[in-house]
This record gives C-alpha cells, structure tokens and sequence, in this order.
C-alpha cells in the first residue's frame, strides 16, 4: 500500500487519543482512592494530597464504617434497591406486555396515555402535594412508588416483546395456556436479556437517588446512602471541626465518595454490554 | 382509574340481547382479552396518581394554596393570574431563563462534538481489543451518581487540597476557587457532565456508523481514498441524518438544564450564574413553602416544554421522512 506511512500515523494517533480517553475517565477514580488511603502524616509532609501516597492506611474507612449513620444508610439503600428494583420490574413487565399485543383493542389510546406523560408532567410541587396526601413522607415507600414506572423502560421492554413471533402465542394457546401462563413461562424467559437490561437500568438508578430523598425524607434514620454522603461532603467543605487528626476530613470524605460508588464499579463490568443494548434499543425506537 | 371504568361501560353495553354483530365481536373480543386488561390496571392506575393527579394539582397555580384546606379547598388568586404576573415581572424570571438556557445550550454544543469525535476514533480503531477496553472504561462514568461526581470534583478542585489547585500553587500561582466561583460555575458544570456522558454519549452515533452501507468504504479506497477523505465524505455524511435528529430532541428538552447535577453543585454564592428554574421552583416551593408560586413555574415550564418537545417531533419526523 502506498498510504501505509500515513495510515500508520493516523492509526498512532487515534490509538494515542483513545488511551487518553480510558485514562481521563479512569485516572479520577483511582485519585480518590488514593486520598481515601492517605494518613495524615503523608498530608502533613508532602503540604496536601499526591497522587501515589508513601504510606497508606485504611482510617479512614475504619472512621466512616464506625459511624452508625452510614451503615444504616446503606441497609436502606440496599432495601430500597432491592424492593424497588421488584416493583418497577413488576409494573413495567405488566404494562409493556398488554401494550405489545397489536390486537389488544384501545391499544393506541393507552399508549398515548402513557406516552403523553412524558410530554407533560405536573412537576415537582403537585407531585410533592400528592405523595404527601397519601401518607408517604417519611416513609421508604416514598422512595419506591413515585418512581415505580419509567414510561421509557416500559417502550424498551415493550419493543422487545414485539419481537418475539407471532406464532410462539398462537401455539402456546393452542395448548391452553391463558395470558398470564404464557407471560411467565413463555415471554418472560425468552425475553431475559432485555428484563436484565431494563432491571439493571431501575437497579442503577435507585442506588444512585439521592433527590427523592432530599424531597420526601426528613427523617436521618431513612436517609438512603447517595443522601448522608452528600452532607459528609458538604459538613466539612465549610469547616474542619474534626478534633482528632489522624486522619484527614477530605480522606474521609473520598472513602465516602468510594463507598457509594464501588458496588457500581465492582459489577459494571460484567452487565455493561446489558446497558449498551438497552441505550441502543431505546434510541432507535424514542 | 377513568380508562377502566370507561372499558366497562363500553363492555357492558353489547351484552343486551340481540345486539349488532360489530357490537358481538367487539365484545368478545374483550372479553377474550380480559386477562391483557386486568394486567394492565396497576399500570393505569399509577399513572393516574402520580402522572395526571398532579397534572391536575397544577390548578393550585390560579390559588392561593394554603396547607390546611389542600388543593381543592384553597381560595382563587385574586386575580386569576397572580402568580405569574409575580414570576415574570419579578427580577428572577430573566436570571432564572437565562441561566436554564445557557447552561442548556452549553452542554449541547460542548458534548455533541467530542462525542461525535470519540465515535469516529472507535469505528476507526482496528485494534479490537483496545476498542473494547476504551467504550467499557468511558461509559463507566455515566453509571456515578451526582453525589459521588460531586466528590470527585472536590478531590481534583478544591480550593484547598485539590489536586489541580496543588499543581496551579506549584507553578506559582494562585489557587483558584473553581467551585466556589461565578466566573467557573458553568464551566465546571458543562465539563463534569462532559465527563460522566462522553463514552455513552457515543455509543448513539458508533452505532449509526456501522449502519453505513460498508461498500462506500470499499469504493472509496478502491479509489485511493485517505482515511481522513472516508471520515470527511462518507462517515460523517453518513450519520449527518442522526446528528441532525438527535440536536433537534434535545432542543426539545432545552429547558431541561440538568436538574440533580445542579441541586449538587450549587450554592448560594453562585445562584446568580448557576440558579435554574427547576432549583427556583424546589427552593420556592418546597423550601420557603411557597406552594403556588412554585407550581406557576412549575408550568410554565411544563407549557413550555411541551410545546418544544411537540415542535421537535414534528420536525425531526420531517426532517426523518425526507430522507429514511
């Protein structure tokens, strides 16, 4: 080939470029561990935070896991994630099954009453007014029913189900299986990978809420993870009351920062090309 | 609640004797659909109260909504419309607009290209397994919570122990309040979201590229074309339709300026630069308890919206059926 000379370098520079890329979204990450494992010692010699500290200690962890207040957050995230993730799946499944059958007569009609809702939305205020009027504030399911249907994950999921033949109904009514049989035993396992999708989609996100909270919860025994690591960060941005100095607030801080993102870190993964799907699946039909 | 019943009404009325065959069908029809309708309630019934219940609570805009009598008991604004003649001659409205739009259209521009960029540099690398590494890595980012990218930003921009501000004070300089500052709030927030969304934001246009029909490329080097002329006359050409499409959405949703990151990253040093309607209306009503006025703004955001998201539609259906 005669353009091998600059097909090398245009290959160089789009490898180059690349590494730049994983490293800028890698390379912060890795920094906030490393603060989360600095002593004071190596804050106090080196005058603030390197990147590769000398010494490392686990204190910080220690101190933050020996709050009550963050393993109790934790267990109502875990709970919150866990029974929430079970009623999103369960509304949506029931909900994009139906909307799937072209001959379910006033399809149209439901779907755009579903549809029209992310049109238009009352907002923050009504919907504040509503949850309140029904006894929820304060309480976890606060945290699980406002956000029960994602109308977008009910489209993803209901596309996927259109996929599936026609015949596969047909023949599994012909064996006598009724609507809610042929749900569970035939639609349901051959549609497992985009359920997976849209579950981790639902799972991700009630790991990562914090702004329901910050809403409907004024009661620091149910605040969820997301929520007490944000008041670390913002308590000792303003000030540095911590008397004991062994080890320092920001570490504290980042080890924080680690925990409420490490469960995500540790399983993306395994489930990231789930996600890319549901991304793809989704655009192609919003 | 109301489509059920409406169902029942319609599916009690043929059962009377001799009805029309249309009318026989139909109903069998429903009938033998029974169970798809009964799934289907739970779902209806959620989206009435949490989707059109509060639609309707918007009417509290055109009260005086007090907490003891709730929505329906509150007396009228005195006149009808109060709430907005307040919002829109009130100095906040063209602070509040402008920061909304800005910071809106800032994320547009700043993320569209890189993405695009990154996108291209992944259909161009023909190491695989350096381009699996790369998309796995940079779409890491999008699964973080706000909170924890808030933490991240404190550790690199920090006044005091951030990183950059240490390299900025080694260089002889003075640190720089990044975080705390009018002049770099925005720009903090455009490149934090420029971080979490650049990996996933390329996965939309990788795909549309490897829906370009592969025998334009062959032709092109048959032709002796550089690989830069293949980017510049068939790639780019090629998903120019997604690029189009995909800027006419988001302009449909430009009202939606990013309201977690915001509630996040802001603070009342930089309500001037980085206050968005969305915040307003959480801080207006929720917080000084200002209930109506929070819902005015609420919807006329919502109008707003609506009618942008219609008209984006639309268009992008024009633009789609021109050329798909």
């Amino acid at each position: 080939m005669v353009t091998s000379r600059s097909d090398n370098i245009f290959n160089a520079v789009i490898y180059v470029f690349l590494v730049l890329v994983a490293a800028a979204a890698v390379f912060p990450l890795l920094y906030v561990v490393s603060m989360s494992l600095t002593p004071y010692s190596e804050v106090v010699k080196n005058g603030g935070f390197i990147v590769i500290p000398r010494k490392i200690s686990f204190e910080a962890y220690e101190r933050i896991f020996g709050d009550p207040a963050l393993g109790r957050s934790m267990l109502v995230t875990l709970i919150v994630t866990a029974v929430g993730t079970l009623v999103n799946m369960i509304l949506t499944t029931l909900a994009a099954y139906p909307l799937s059958r072209k001959n379910l007569r006033g399809r149209t009609f439901f779907l755009l009453y579903i549809v029209f809702t992310m049109l238009f939305s009352g907002g923050l205020i009504p919907t504040y007014l509503i949850v309140q009027s029904l006894g929820m504030l304060n309480t976890l399911w606060a945290l699980i029913v406002p956000g029960a249907i994602a109308t977008f994950n009910v489209l993803i999921l209901k596309s996927f189900f259109e996929t599936l033949p026609e015949e596969l109904f047909e023949s599994a009514r012909m064996d006598g299986a009724k609507e809610f049989r042929i749900l569970w035993q035939v639609v349901i396992p051959l549609s497992m990978p985009s359920m997976m999708t849209v579950g981790l989609f639902y799972m991700v996100g009630h790991w990562n809420s914090f702004f329901s909270a910050v809403l409907y919860i004024t009661d620091t025994n149910l605040y969820p993870l997301q929520v007490v690591i944000r008041n670390m960060l913002l308590l000792s941005q303003s000030s540095e009351l911590q008397a004991e100095v062994t080890v320092p607030t920001a570490a504290m801080q980042m080890a924080a920062v680690i925990a409420g993102s490490l469960p995500i870190i540790a399983v993306y993964p395994f489930i990231q090309k789930h996600f890319t799907k549901g991304m793809l699946l989704g655009a192609v039909k919003g | 609640m109301e489509q059920p019943a409406n169902l029942q009404t319609q599916t009690t009325k043929p059962q009377p004797k001799a009805p029309t065959g249309q009318l026989r069908k139909a109903w069998a029809d429903l009938w033998k659909m029974k169970a798809l309708y009964i799934m289907l309630i739970p779902c209806l019934i959620w989206y009435f109260i949490f989707k059109y219940l509060p639609m309707y609570g918007l009417i509290i805009s055109f009260k005086d909504y007090n907490f003891s009598e709730g929505i329906l008991g509150s007396p009228w604004a005195e006149p009808w419309n109060k709430h907005f003649t307040m919002f829109f001659h009130s100095p906040y409205f063209s602070q509040l607009m402008t920061n909304t739009l800005l910071i809106s259209l800032y994320k547009l521009l700043f993320g569209m290209f890189p993405a695009i960029i990154l996108a291209v540099m992944f259909f161009e690398c023909r190491v695989s397994w350096l381009k699996r590494w790369v998309q796995t890595l940079s779409y890491m980012p999008h699964f973080l919570s706000w909170i924890v990218i808030y933490g991240i930003s404190i550790a690199f921009l920090s006044e005091t122990t951030g990183l950059i501000n240490r390299w900025i004070t080694e260089a002889g300089w003075n640190a720089v309040p990044f975080l705390n500052s009018t002049q770099w709030f925005r720009s903090i927030l455009v490149s934090t979201e420029i971080w979490k969304d650049l990996g996933w934001g390329a996965i939309i246009y990788l795909a549309a590229i490897s829906g370009i029909d592969p025998t334009l490329f062959e032709a092109a080097k048959v032709d002796g074309a550089s690989r830069l002329r293949m980017i510049w006359h068939i790639t780019l050409p090629g998903i120019r339709n997604v690029i189009v499409l995909l800027l006419i959405l988001r302009i449909g949703s430009i009202l939606d300026a990013g309201f977690e990151q915001v509630f996040v990253f802001y603070h009342t040093r930089v309500y001037e630069v980085g206050d968005i309607i969305d915040t307003w209306v959480y801080r207006t009503g929720l917080e000084q308890m200002n209930f109506s006025l929070g819902a005015t703004v609420g919807l006329f955001k919502s109008a707003i919206g609506f009618v942008l998201v219609l008209g984006a539609n639309k268009l992008a259906k024009k633009w789609g059926g021109s050329i798909w």
